[in-house]
């Protein structure tokens, strides 16, 4: 037990957990938002040592080369939004949106929300997955409805119902993969165990497997919001305070892909079991070519931003179900970078929507002349999320093109237009806001944007040269997908 | 070995709950729609109680117990109070075409029957019917959901849903405790949000109707 591993697994869990609690308490507004920092800071320290010293998996918690990737990402970018949090909370006291009270409760649902998502991607056991899985969406249920004006309402509302939906699709799914186990493995603990599962799945009944798989990508599908499961995303993004909307789209809906992952590694274990790349290749292209064409139609900034969230995730559902040693690298990157981007995306529109006092497309023009360092933040995300060169999207975009242009032409060209349509609307959004005259409402910026240009330089460095280092330890992980 | 007769005990109760879930489904009083619902909860713990007997699962007591105190007796209570506090206990909830609803329905169970039987051969007989009378429950909530406007009744059909979650968790043998505990827990849970939630929609629209919400839509449709 005192295995260094094992204590920093124990810590990454605790940590979250405890500063939950402790965030609960803490009266003062200032501390806690540091506090809420220096947490995540612990965290993601966790996270990295964690890569170095492995402990062995038990029944209930795994590290592997797989969620490794996820929870160095999670943690970084938990940590970043929480510094950004900071300053974008502190506008929202004084401008009256947020009470303190409320703000202790946000403080706390926001290390819930971390615990829930560490505990996801360390899970060992299907079912502790599933519970960890929702707890992350319960809280952000709650946080998306924190400004408790009617269209938060709504949004929550939505969010939870569909949410529940997906909650008794993908635990339905679950009991049927443990059945399909017990018949293998045995009762007990380890035909919940996902390392078990995979070692043995190839005896499984593919029947029930087939069923198992559906009923997941159905009920986890919903959380990464894919086409026609994406109705909470829009809604749940653009309501909610904007801290949460990175958080959702930098990594709720990752560690919702996550879990598809894990069952998908299941079902292609199975040679007689339905493969499952084709059902994620439909629903990915479904996704991608749906919101591409949604985002022209967009007058609010941040629903603007969700519909390209639904965008990419399609996109990287996409690559993960085309499978290959090529394709998985490429969605395995282009996530992360997504993650990195969009979570830096909504850390300028945070602080616009706070300078210009409005989300609406229309109301908010000029912003390079206006607010140069966040106009032109903004600028470089949104060049960076449509994927022109040099930025790491424009590579992991290429590389999923074609490598899919090699074996499936057409799903190449369908998917290549809606790139390019997606580009389109984003450009065009973006010359509105941020160039032309500036007009309306403008307040001083009084931002940190240190973790807005800490995103944009990866994203940007990973564009033109990736550390041999991690381009080995990706492509070992893709290999280990396939 | 199971004997038959305690084979078809269980089914009796496992098929009770899907006739159960249909009497939900043509309720128009909310009244009469939580006491169906306390109905649903007690065939569920029935249910469970009986799996526990029959599988000498000891642990599945607990489930069985906290089905019956929790969903047939608090919540059904609690949503009482809270209808009567709003007002609307008097209220005729219009079902959008009684009989269309259960077409579709008997439609869903006949889907659940079909799609589960042929592969679960090597479940056993018990996990087996289970199983296809749980997906039947669950699909009769989410139609549930879907048909009815007000946001006590959508709770009604998300608690139904997990009532049919309950039994085919139950109807898989010898599946880990940890689930258990975990439909229990996010039961709680589901419950604090859905009690916040009630509150909340209560202060700002005095009003329960999800149809009124519509009106407050971001953006076009």
């Amino acid at each position: 037990m005192t295995e260094p591993g094992a204590l920093v697994l124990g810590a990454i869990l605790l940590i979250p957990a405890l500063g939950a609690a402790l965030l609960a308490f803490l009266q003062d507004d200032r501390a806690s938002a540091w506090l809420n920092a220096l947490v995540s800071f612990l965290t993601f320290i966790c996270a990295l040592i964690l890569l170095h010293e492995r402990p062995a998996p038990g029944h209930f918690l795994i590290v592997d080369d797989l969620n490794a990737v996820f929870i160095v990402l999670s943690t970084l970018v938990g940590f970043t939004t929480s510094v950004f949090s900071g300053s974008y909370i502190a506008h929202e006291l004084e401008s009256g949106r947020l009470t303190h009270a409320y703000l202790r409760f946000y403080h706390s649902m926001y290390q819930t929300l971390m615990f829930g998502m560490n505990l996801a991607l360390l899970s060992n056991n299907v079912g502790l997955m599933w519970v960890a899985v929702e707890l992350a969406t319960l809280t952000t249920v709650l946080m998306v409805g924190i400004y408790r004006t009617p269209a938060a309402l709504e949004a929550a509302w939505k969010y939870f119902l569909l949410g529940s939906v997906g909650i008794a699709l993908a635990l339905f799914g679950t009991i049927l993969v443990y059945l399909a186990a017990r018949a293998v493995v045995g009762e007990g603990l380890d035909a919940m165990a996902w390392s078990v599962l995979v070692q043995n799945a190839r005896h499984f009944d593919p029947a029930l497997l087939n069923l198992a798989f559906v009923f997941l990508l159905l009920g986890y599908g919903t959380k990464v919001g894919l086409v026609p499961l994406h109705a909470w995303l829009p809604d749940a993004h653009a309501e909610g305070p904007t801290p949460i909307s990175a958080v959702l789209s930098g990594l709720l809906l990752n560690v919702a892909l996550f879990a598809v992952l894990r069952f998908k590694s299941i079902m292609s274990a199975n040679p007689a079991a339905l493969a499952p790349g084709p059902l994620m290749v439909s629903l990915g292209l479904l996704s991608v070519v749906f919101a591409s064409f949604m985002l022209y139609r967009r007058q609010d900034i941040k629903r603007m931003f969700a519909y390209s969230s639904i965008e990419h995730m399609g996109i990287i559902t996409f690559a993960f179900g085309m499978g290959g040693t090529l394709a998985n690298f490429a969605g395995l990157l282009h996530m992360t970078l997504h993650s990195l981007t969009k979570s830096a995306i909504f850390f300028c529109v945070g602080h616009i929507a706070q300078v210009k006092g409005t989300q609406r497309i229309a109301e908010i023009r000029g912003l390079t002349v206006s607010h140069p360092v966040l106009g032109w933040s903004l600028v470089l995300g949104v060049v960076a999320i449509a994927g022109l060169p040099p930025t790491g999207i424009f590579m992991t975009e290429f590389l999923i093109v074609t490598s899919t242009f090699a074996r499936e032409p057409v799903l190449a060209i369908v998917l290549g237009m809606s790139l390019l349509v997606a580009f389109g609307a984003l450009l065009l959004r973006l010359n509105g806001l941020a160039f032309g005259d500036p007009d309306g409402r403008s307040d001083p910026a009084k931002a940190s944007l240190l973790p807005v240009a800490l995103h944009l330089a990866l994203v940007l460095v990973a564009g033109i040269w990736l550390p041999p280092a991690v381009v080995a330890w990706f492509q070992h992980v893709a290999a280990l997908l396939n | 070995m199971i004997s038959p007769v305690a084979l078809d005990v269980a089914h009796l109760f496992a098929g009770g709950l899907v006739l159960v879930s249909f009497m939900l489904l043509y309720q128009d009083r909310i009244t009469g729609l939580i006491n169906i619902f306390a109905l649903h909860a007690l065939v569920v713990s029935l249910s469970v109680a009986w799996q526990a007997y029959i599988q000498q699962a000891p642990h599945l007591y607990i489930t069985a117990a906290i089905a019956l105190i929790v969903k047939a007796i608090v919540i059904p209570f609690v949503l009482h109070r809270i209808i009567v506090r709003l007002g609307i206990h008097r209220t005729i909830e219009p079902v959008v075409g009684i009989g269309l609803t259960m077409l579709a329905g008997i439609g869903l169970v006949a889907l659940a029957i079909m799609v589960m039987l042929p592969i679960t051969t090597q479940a056993g007989t018990l996990a087996r019917e289970d199983l296809a009378f749980a997906l039947s429950v669950i699909l009769l909530g989410l139609l549930m959901m879907i048909s009815r406007r007000n946001a006590v009744s959508q709770v009604i059909g998300f608690m139904s849903i997990e009532n049919g979650l309950i039994l085919a968790a139950t109807g898989a043998k010898g599946m880990p405790l940890v689930v258990e505990i975990s439909i229990a827990f996010s039961i709680l849970i589901a419950l604090i949000v859905i009690g916040i939630f009630l509150f909340r929609i209560r202060e700002r629209f005095e009003t329960v109707d999800i149809h009124l919400l519509h009106e407050h839509r971001g953006e076009q449709p």
